[in-house]
Order: structure tokens, then sequence, then C-alpha cells
């Protein structure tokens, strides 16, 4: 493999006959350094640092005591750190398994006019929400959901009035009504990556269905879903990512209210970091936080690579 | 090929229906910027007189001109060192494959899915250490450092696809490794170079979590920190609020629009690879 890259313009010295690899083999990390430097300063070192103060009781100014595991006894059994998780697990419903679901049918009914205009002009309108900040997205469905928004008065329009509420400030609706949003943002991006995945499935794989009479439903049993196993992995994996470190969208809707109904873990380490000088108990909870992150995304990533390529 | 008609009905009805759902919210936005300031009006009705003039005040309460050139500070300070570092190593590690390559990769690849919110603690005790909290630098280095592992993963998928024999003719040519990576590599990775300028120039923009935490300033700060701190202020103006959120949106709709077939592509590809 590094056989071409050996031979180097460099006239051959007495080290470079002495070693198969000579010295220019390792210049590859010259040209990472800057990269690895970069990556070890504001990635690597913050990760350290965090499972660090993950172990003290630290108000972020004074001395921090060592207190082992405490931080995270606490996160299991006081109900409202261990609320946050379970929030962002709800929300994982509709930040994921709604956008992917509607996404494939949607994909699946419009596979046939992949090619149309009006599919060309859906390319550039489902991404709209993927290109504004998800702060803008926040704002703007605080404003529908709000009493008098959009939401309520088409309710009331179609004889559902005694439904309308306040939809983010009503305990039992506030979680699902946040997810709605999420929904919002991640349908496109799901029905246009499955979109561009069934556009690589070999068409006289359908020809074939079709001439055997499989309908629409078989179709998609037997060609379509097995084709897509990447592209549904990858939409499974950045939904499921955005649906357990979401922020944004809870920052500016709900702010984690009414009560604690819409915490997520991502708010409460910026709550408890910055607000309430928990840093050890921030850092347990972001440690936790991670360390779900990879346990939902490894399974998925394997699941959904083997065997494809 | 075989297909029903009641089949394309069904599809273009349906996707009218999804792009509607899409657009509507962008639409109520904008009618309800156009009502007179303080009023609380319905969610989508057209006001019986039009206040452009909202535009103008929201202009300045948000300090529109200033929120741009601060934006546009961070995203160059961001984007061409993050592009020039990623695609150096990841010309390293798909190319070169010196010694223990797969291992630094690896490395990077673990960088990958951690949520931001799992590093900001740290981070900002390390950018009040190094003595730039509340100035831009405490957006645009930490934010280097955390899109590294998709640049280098991203430009290294580009350079594996290179031929080993393009680089063997360039060495005969006399060329070093650095002239090779600049003259022949760089040149031929411009595709891979351009999505990821988008990607990395929306994730700049659109960045809120770095800059609620680091900058205190609204005007120091990203456009999405920035949109934070005025819905903060102006809430419950809903019009103004409104006519605000649509102003700090039209530069990214503005260039999206413009460059919509390269984004959407950079997209789908972004996070097929990420």
């Amino acid at each position: 493999m590094a056989g071409p890259l050996a031979a180097t313009a460099e006239p051959a010295t007495e080290r470079g006959r002495r070693r198969r690899r000579p010295r220019s083999a390792w210049l590859g990390w010259l040209f990472a350094l800057p990269a690895v430097v970069v990556y070890l300063t504001f990635v690597i070192r913050p990760l350290l640092l965090t499972v660090q103060y993950s172990f003290y009781d630290w108000n972020g100014i004074g001395a921090a005591t060592w207190i082992g595991l405490d931080n995270y006894v606490r996160l299991f059994t006081d109900s409202e750190l261990s609320a946050t998780i379970l929030h962002a697990f709800e929300l994982i419903l509709f930040f994921s398994f709604v956008p992917v679901l509607l996404g494939l049918a949607v994909a699946a009914t419009i596979r046939q006019i992949a090619q149309s205009r009006l599919a060309l002009v859906a390319r550039t309108v489902l991404f709209l929400p993927q290109v504004i900040p998800l702060v803008a997205a926040g704002i703007m469905w605080t404003w529908l959901l709000s009493t008098t928004g959009l939401v309520n008065q088409l309710l009331s329009a179609i004889g559902l009035g005694s439904l309308t509420r306040a939809w983010l400030g009503d305990f039992d609706t506030a979680l699902p009504a946040v997810g709605v949003i999420g929904a919002w943002v991640q349908i496109g991006l799901c029905t246009l990556l499955l979109l561009a995945g069934m556009s690589k499935i070999d068409n006289s794989l359908y020809e074939a269905a079709r001439l055997d009479g499989a309908g629409p439903l078989r179709e998609f049993r037997s060609i379509t879903l097995p084709g897509l196993r990447q592209e549904i992995g990858v939409c499974v994996t950045v939904t499921v990512i955005s649906a357990l470190a979401s922020f944004d969208i809870i920052y500016v809707s709900t702010q984690g209210g009414p009560g604690n109904a819409t915490m997520v873990p991502g708010l409460e380490i910026y709550y408890l970091a910055f607000a309430e000088r928990e840093v050890g108990m921030a850092s347990a909870l972001a440690v936790a936080l991670t360390v779900l992150v990879l346990l939902c995304v490894l399974p998925i990533q394997r699941l959904t690579r083997d065997g494809t390529r | 090929m075989i297909v029903t008609r009641r089949e394309t009905l069904t599809g273009r009805v349906l996707l009218v229906l999804l792009m509607v759902l899409t657009v509507l919210p962008f639409v109520s936005l904008f009618v309800t910027a156009l009502h007179p300031s303080g009023t609380y009006p319905d969610g989508l009705s057209w006001p019986s007189s039009p206040q452009w003039g909202n535009f103008v005040d929201a202009f300045q309460a948000a300090n529109m001109e200033r929120l741009l050139l601060s934006s546009a500070l961070i995203v160059l300070g961001v984007v061409p060192v993050s592009i020039v570092f990623g695609t150096m190593a990841g010309f390293a590690f798909g190319h070169l494959r010196m010694p223990g390559h797969r291992l630094g990769f690896l490395v990077f690849v673990l960088g990958l899915t951690l949520p931001f919110e799992g590093l900001i603690t740290p981070l900002y005790y390390q950018v009040r250490d190094m003595g730039l909290l509340n100035t831009r630098w405490a957006i645009i280095l930490p934010l280097i450092g955390l899109f590294m592992p998709f640049s280098v993963l991203w430009m290294r998928a580009h350079f594996v696809t290179m031929p080993d024999e393009l680089s063997e003719a360039a060495r005969i040519d006399g060329a070093n490794t650095w002239q090779l990576f600049w003259r022949v590599h760089v040149p031929l990775a411009r595709p891979a170079l351009t999505s990821l300028g988008i990607l990395l120039f929306l994730w700049t923009w659109n960045q809120f979590l770095l800059a609620i935490v680091l900058v205190d300033d609204p005007a120091k700060r990203t456009m999405a920190g920035a949109l934070g701190a005025f819905q903060g202020q102006w809430g419950t103006d809903i019009p103004l609020l409104c006519a605000g959120s649509l102003l700090i949106l039209t530069p990214t709709l503005a260039i999206f629009l413009i460059f919509q077939r390269r984004f959407v592509a950079a997209l789908l590809q972004g996070s097929l690879k990420g």
C-alpha cells in the first residue's frame, strides 16, 4: 500500500537504505497535524474533562470535592433528572419514527414521479426546514401552536374547536407538541434521502414484480424496503441523534416547561452548569447523554451497514 | 414502465400536501409580520392594512447590519480553516496512508456523533482560561475542532477514491508531497470541497448552543444565537418577532435558493456520509 509513496523524489540517504519504509512514510502525520491538534484541544480534551468533572462536586468557582459516583447515583435516583432521559426517548418517537415512517410512505408513493417538475420543486421546498436554524423553527412553531395560532385556527375551522389549547403550555401536550416541531424539521430530509435511495434500485425489479401481478404494497415490502437498508439506517441515525441531543427547539419554545414537562438532557446540562452552578452533576449527565447516543447509534450502524457494502 | 394513473395522481397529491405543510409555517410567519406591532392576530389572516414598516423596525431593533457582519466574520473564521485542515488530514488518511493511519482515523470517527452538550461545560472553562470569552474567537476556535471529525471523514472519503497512479505520475515528474497535494489533488477535489464548504457554512451560521453559552453580546454571535436573544427581548410583540425572525432567515434562504442544487446535493451526501 505504501509502495508507490516510498518512491519519493528525495535521493536515497543512509537511513533510507536501512529501513524498508523511509522517513517520508511518516510525512502523512505532518499533514494530519493541524487537524489532530484542534481536534485534541477542542474535542478530546473537553471530553476527558467532562468525565473528570463528573466525579466531583464543583460550583465552578471554589474548590472541587471528589465524590466518586455520587453524581451518577443521583442521576438514577433523582426522578427529575432521570425524567429528562425518558423525555429524550419519547422525543425519538416524534423526531425519528414519525419522519422515517412518513418519509417511507411518501417516497414510495411518489417514486414514479420522481423525475417530474413537481418533484424537482419539492426537492428545494422540502429542504427549507433543514436550512433554517432550529431556533427559527422553534420560534415559528411557538407562534403556530400558541392560543391564537394557526393550529388552533384550523382546528376551529373544521369543528374541533373544543380541542384548542395552548399546546406548548399544557402539561399533557407540551412534549408531543415539541415533538411535532422536530418531525416537521426532519420529514423533508428523510423523504428526500429515501427517495434518492429508491432511485438507485434497479427498475427492472419493479417491472418484473408488476408482471408477476404484485400490488404496490407487496412491491414495497419485497423490493423497496430491502433496497433501502442503508438509507433507512442513515435517516434513523441522524434523527435519533437530533432527538437525544435536542436543545435549540426546546430552549426557544418551552425552556423545558411547563414545570419540567419538556426538560431534556441537553437543556438540563445547560441549566445545571450555567444557572445552578452544579458543574459535576451537569458533567455526569453529559457523560450519560454521550454514552446514550453512542449506545443508540452503534447498533443502528451495525444493522444497516452489514452486507450492503 | 407499468404505472397506473391513479398511483401518479396519489403521488402528486401527497407531494403537494407535504409541500404545503412545509411552507405553511413560513406563510403564517410572513402574514403575521404584517399586522400592527403589539397586536395578537389570528394565525393566518391578511391584515386590513399591511404594516411593511415592521420589517424596518425589526431591522433596527435586531441590529441587522451588525449581526450580518458578525455572522460573516465567524463563518470566515471557521470555514476556510476547517476546509484546509480537514482536507490535509483527509489526504493523509485517505491517500498517504502513513503508519497508524487506521487508528488515527478511527479516533476522528469517534468524535462524529458526540453531542455538543456533552462538551460544552469544559469548553466554557477552557475558553475562559484562554481569555476568549465574549469574543468571536470563543465560537470560531471550538467550532473548527468540533467540525474536524466530519471534515476529515468527508475529505478522506474523496481521497480514498483517487487512484495511486495519479500520484505516482506526479512524483515521476518531480513533485514532492506538498506540491502533489496542492497542485494535483486539491484542484481535483473541488466538488467535494464545495459541498463541504456549504455544509460548514450552514452549520456555523445556525450554531446556537456555543453562541449562547460562550458569548453574551448578541452582536458578536452567530445568526441563530442572535435570533435567540431577539426572541428574549421582543418575544411578547408577536408581529415584530415574526418580522425579525424572517429578516434573520432571509440571508440563509437567499443563499439556499441561489445555490439550491449544490445545497440539496451536499445535504443529501452529507447525511449519507455523516
